[in-house]
């Protein structure tokens, strides 16, 4: 698979038209390394210039920060910005949605300013201009919800991009009673991913599961790696992984072209 | 003598208002109380989120049936509060109906059928939302924090409300010079009948009169100690809400200068502050108690009224945890209210208590369950952010205490040894374009 990393680029003299910021789950988690590579399939289908940083990468200290340790983050953060700015980045995009909030809304005024994009508007744009095509194939007439992840839509008002994505697989998209700005957490935000949940009579993901079970779909569209784990340990819960499947929308996207 | 009732009313007027404006006083010291925040960006934005918010209930009618019913109440408040004008000029002067001499009895009469009509319409609405409290039992109504006085406070509102509207009401159906102009009595005519005929007309309706205006005042007074302060803070509170992205959390400034310390070669971590320069209190790093908030966010608790929308779209509190972000407002004034009260005791300053937010009031339990999904920041009607004084809780909790969850610690750990919050090597981050 076709990976460079910056510093290859910078070897070259050269600029990628982007950086890919993989992200800690995206680089290490088996089920988030899948969306990764779906990305970069598709990025090399669209003969999109990108590059990462690879091991030069390090968490943007989201978690630390939802944790309460603004301290760790801001390490990681400048940490970050130095790497990014010595190879003049410009402009970013990422699978996941807490590294593109975290990197928009709090290194600028750490010093790191960069256009960043979730991995649904890089690919909504390149869509518009034509560099990418989507057509329907394996999921013609699929009945698909999305997810909304947190830290995409009510966090930084991103609703259509990922919806706009999943119309053109000519699937039916259904929508859950709580969704875009009234969707449902995962339960997976503010650090929770990485405790147990503090005492109650239920799991976030077991309300939200049961949300999109309502809906009937085949499909659960997900935007965020940990919102993907979340949903397919709720699936999972309720045995229905033989008939429902939890899928990022670049898989969605790579899947129906067979790349 | 005849002058009597004039020296009575200014009496009651001043001591009414008087009475409230030192409250608003004591309210605006606490809020003060906060670190100091700039939101004066954006004005324009500023103006129009409050015209479409606050003015324009353009958040309420997100819940149709509750939005529609509370535009009603609201409308019908501020308008039929224009009659107040003229009971003022009337009471201070002694005369009767001022506005029937300055307009023409046709418009005398729309204006006052249409508070006529708005105050059945509030009647109305304030008996629906009485039974949706107390009969139909909404369970965000139920909640664990809204027993005893949030409880009696949501009633008491509404039995203020029909009281006035009654008294209105009652007060023009037995104005006998009213009714007969026959202009505007619109729904006050169905009910002059219910009165008889003759001279305790008179008696009864100068009665409803006095209990209307005195009713007034005592209301304009309650505010301070109710939930029903929104009307009044939800202005500026949604016109000092914040405007970045709802992910956006501040950067901590003390954190970056020490940040800024350790990433700079040249500094000298052993170097004597320069001569001069205030070495000062080391800062504390986020809040255990209502000082540590900034006035914004103590605002924000004296403008919550309680409603519980909120809570009902948070994910923590849906699942049975501990988590309510109304409680989080509610215990912030709670404690603001106490600190308050601590200061006027003790002369001007505070005394320490023994007592703070953070255990006394919200427990870390709280602080742990939420998963910052902001459902409580989009949901309420006027722009409180509960998230933000949950996340600087939590910092205190980790910076100040070391007190975070082992398995955060574990987290965090990670981050600073490997960069990951799992325990996987940084040179390790691009295997996966290898593996299949």
């Amino acid at each position: 698979m076709k990976v460079p990393t910056m510093a290859e680029y910078m070897a070259e003299g050269k600029q990628p038209e982007v950086l890919f910021w993989v992200g800690c789950a995206g680089s290490f988690d088996d089920r988030a390394k899948k969306i990764t590579k779906a990305f970069v399939k598709i990025l090399n289908n669209a003969k999109v210039e990108f590059a990462v940083l690879g091991a030069e990468e390090s968490c943007t200290g989201d978690p630390a920060k939802r944790a309460g340790n603004e301290f760790l983050f801001q390490m990681q953060a400048v940490t970050n910005i130095e790497v990014m700015n010595a190879y003049e980045v410009k402009k970013v995009v990422t699978a996941c949605p807490h590294c593109f909030n975290t990197i928009k809304n709090e290194y600028p005024s750490l010093g790191g300013n960069y256009e960043v994009l979730h991995h649904t508007q890089f690919l909504k744009s390149l869509l518009d201009d034509g560099r990418l095509t989507i057509e329907g194939g394996n999921f013609k007439g699929k009945r698909i919800t999305f997810h909304d992840p947190c830290y995409l839509g009510r966090a930084n008002d991103v609703y259509e991009a990922p919806r706009e994505l999943i119309r053109k697989l000519d699937v039916e998209l259904v929508e859950m009673k709580n969704c875009r700005k009234k969707g449902l957490c995962c339960g997976a935000g503010g650090a929770q991913m990485f405790k147990d949940a503090e005492p109650g009579n239920k799991e976030v993901n077991i309300e939200r599961t049961e949300q999109a079970l309502e809906v009937k779909p085949d499909i659960i569209a997900a935007g965020c790696p940990f919102c993907n784990t979340m949903m397919t340990d709720g699936i999972k819960n309720k045995e229905k992984e033989d008939s429902i499947v939890v899928q990022d929308i670049a898989e969605l996207i790579a899947n129906a072209q067979d790349l | 003598m005849e002058y009597i009732p004039n020296i009575l009313f200014a009496i009651l007027l001043i001591a009414g208002v008087g009475y409230f404006t030192k409250n608003v006083r004591k309210l605006t010291r606490n809020i003060n109380l906060g670190k100091d925040v700039d939101r004066s960006d954006n004005k324009s934005e500023r103006w129009k989120n409050m015209a479409m918010i606050a003015l324009g209930q353009s958040k309420m009618v997100r819940r149709p049936i509750a939005g529609f019913l509370h535009v009603i109440v609201y409308v019908g408040f501020v308008i039929i509060n224009i009659e107040v004008l003229e009971i003022i000029i009337d009471g201070l002067f002694g005369t009767h109906r001022i506005f029937t001499k300055v307009l023409p009895d046709s418009v005398y009469g729309f204006l006052i059928g249409t508070f006529e009509i708005l105050a059945v319409l509030v009647l109305i609405t304030v008996i629906i939302f009485w039974l949706r409290r107390n009969v139909i039992k909404l369970k965000r109504f139920l909640s664990a924090e809204m027993k005893g006085w949030p409880k009696s406070d949501g009633n008491i509102i509404l039995y203020f409300e029909v009281v006035l509207m009654t008294l209105f009401l009652i007060m023009n159906a037995t104005d006998v010079q009213f009714q007969d102009m026959n202009s505007g009595n619109i729904i006050s005519k169905h009910i002059a009948g219910w009165f008889g005929s003759g001279d305790h007309l008179h008696t009864i309706e100068r009665a409803a009169w006095w209990l209307h205006i005195a009713g007034i005042l005592v209301f304009l007074n309650y505010l301070y100690y109710s939930k029903h302060l929104h009307i009044l803070l939800a202005f500026p509170n949604t016109w000092y809400a914040n405007l970045k992205p709802k992910g956006e959390f501040k950067n901590d400034a003390n954190v970056t200068k020490e940040v800024m310390l350790m990433m700079d070669p040249n500094a000298d971590p052993f170097a004597a502050p320069a001569e001069g320069e205030d070495e000062g209190e080391p800062e504390k790093f986020g809040a255990s108690d209502v000082q540590d908030l900034n006035w914004v966010q103590l605002m924000n608790a004296y403008t919550c009224t309680e409603c519980g929308r909120c809570t009902s779209e948070c994910p923590a509190n849906q699942t049975g945890k501990k988590l309510s972000p109304r409680k989080i407002m509610m215990d912030t004034r709670d404690r603001l209210e106490e600190v308050g009260k601590n200061i006027d005791a003790n002369k001007g300053t505070f005394v320490d208590d023994g007592k703070a937010l953070l255990n006394d009031y919200i427990t870390p339990e709280e602080l742990w369950a939420c998963t910052s999904c902001n459902a409580c920041v989009e949901a309420c009607p006027v722009n409180i952010d509960p998230l933000s004084i949950i996340m600087e809780m939590r910092k205190y909790l980790v910076m100040e205490q070391s007190a975070a969850p082992s398995e955060l610690n574990v987290m965090m750990g990670n981050i600073e040894n490997n960069g990951a919050p799992w325990p996987y090597n940084q040179m390790d981050r691009l295997n996966w374009k290898d593996e299949n």
